[in-house]
């Protein structure tokens, strides 16, 4: 297909045009004294650097060592995150357990819980991932290299409402001596989101 | 509306394409875009449900040959010419004057709009509000209104029309098909319904593969149990 990047992307005009198209749209929005560019700028360094995969990771490890906590994680999500100083969404944690495992979708748009894993990537906004995993989860599922049993029940999520959903992986195996920063750091944002199970130490380093 | 961005359960697209080590932005131009954006919400220029519909009002072969953010971009100069805050020639008269190296606007600083920017991506928008108590409880048998609406709605098509099952009462909550068209917020409850993936797609469903979608009241009617599921 034309316009198709390696990435995915499709553009209906050249990137020089839409450069052009968004600095002047900037330019006019700056002039009416509607946006500055320094809040643009602070915004765009937000996403880029401060907010991340890292923050729900976070929230996972500790769900996992303080079952106190994992217990009001899954009751009131977004009261649960400001605990550790997360806001900016309404939450909904879904828990993996053996037996059950969850998947988020957001078949409209692209609904996905920005203030803890960070903007989406290209994959979870793209037509195939919206349009299929509703449908057939198992499928999506193996291509991502998650191959479920078919007596695990896989719970699909559509996200269609100001309320976010982040999935709470199950604990691998052979972490029992770990500490909490040490558990975050096996936490992926594709196992918050549920195309990944969380590997145990050994086989993530691999 | 039967648009083209309602797309659970469509075929025809493919196998999800991943890309190793994405950047958060793959071009300068999509973080001004989202800049932009919040900018704009954090003006109250626009809200979150109008955005979504100006999205979707995109021509079909449009939507589908555009990127993410460049349906951003086609939605911020959409809303912003429809009320009126630029028009599309002072657009393409900027676009010329950037083009010959000019750019007329004055940068400046924004102390207020910043914090309120910042504040955006930490807190929460409120989209709970108070509203009447709700009607269906846990485990209550409902039914999807069977609807075709012309406007924004949050009802995915694939789930019109079908029986599911409360699993959670969320409270009260903007409703997105009267917040979209300037009707004010009507906030009312929302729940999680599960549906049995057999009853949306037929025989051809996987086993064990439930979907849950949240949906606000007015979506629902109430559904007597049934005999048996099967």
């Amino acid at each position: 297909m034309s316009g198709t990047h390696e990435h995915g992307h499709h553009h209906r005009e050249p990137e020089s045009v839409l450069s052009l198209r968004v600095r002047a749209l900037e330019s006019l929005l700056v002039e009416k004294k509607l946006v500055s560019s320094e809040a643009v700028d602070r915004v765009v360094a937000a996403y880029e650097q401060d907010i991340g995969p890292h923050n729900g990771a976070k929230v996972v490890a500790r769900a996992w060592i303080d079952p106190a906590y994992r217990a009001r994680l899954l009751a009131d999500g977004t009261a649960a995150i400001e605990e550790l100083g997360f806001g900016g969404v309404d939450l909904q944690v879904v828990e993996n357990t053996p037996g059950v495992h969850n998947l988020v979708v957001c078949t409209l748009c692209s609904c996905y819980p920005h203030a803890l894993i960070g903007l989406p990537p290209v994959w979870y906004k793209s037509f195939e991932y919206r349009s299929r995993a509703v449908r057939e989860p198992r499928v999506v599922l193996r291509e991502f290299g998650v191959d479920l049993p078919e007596t695990t029940e896989i719970r699909i999520w559509d996200s269609s409402a100001e309320l976010r959903y982040l999935v709470l992986p199950e604990r691998p195996a052979g972490t029992e001596r770990l500490a909490e920063a040490e558990l975050a750091k096996l936490v992926t944002r594709d196992a918050m989101i549920g195309v990944a199970v969380v590997k145990p130490p050994a086989a993530a380093a691999r | 509306m039967n648009g083209i961005h309602d797309m659970g359960g469509m075929h025809g697209f493919g196998r999800v394409e991943r890309e190793e080590n994405e950047p958060v932005f793959h071009a300068r131009w999509e973080g001004r875009v989202l800049g932009i954006s919040r900018a704009c919400s954090a003006q109250g220029i626009f809200n979150i449900d109008e955005s979504r519909h100006a999205i979707e009002r995109m021509a079909p072969v449009d939507y589908l040959s555009a990127s993410y953010y460049e349906r951003w971009l086609d939605r911020n100069v959409r809303l912003l010419v429809e009320k009126g805050v630029i028009t599309r020639e002072e657009l393409e008269r900027r676009m010329a004057q950037l083009a010959d190296g000019k750019d007329p606007a004055t940068p400046h600083s924004d102390p207020k709009l910043l914090d309120r920017m910042l504040r955006v991506t930490r807190e929460r928008t409120p989209y709970r509000q108070p509203g009447p108590a709700p009607r269906f409880a846990l485990g209550d048998r409902v039914l999807t209104r069977h609807d075709a609406p012309i406007g924004h709605t949050r009802l995915p098509r694939y789930a019109r029309g079908k029986p599911g099952v409360i699993v959670r009462v969320h409270g009260t909550f903007i409703f997105p098909d009267t917040h979209a068209h300037g009707q004010g917020e009507q906030s009312h409850a929302l729940y999680s319904v599960r549906f049995d993936a057999a009853l949306l797609w037929g025989e051809s469903a996987e086993p064990r593969a439930p979907v849950h979608i949240d949906l606000w009241e007015r979506y629902l009617l109430p559904n007597a149990p049934a005999r048996s599921t099967r």
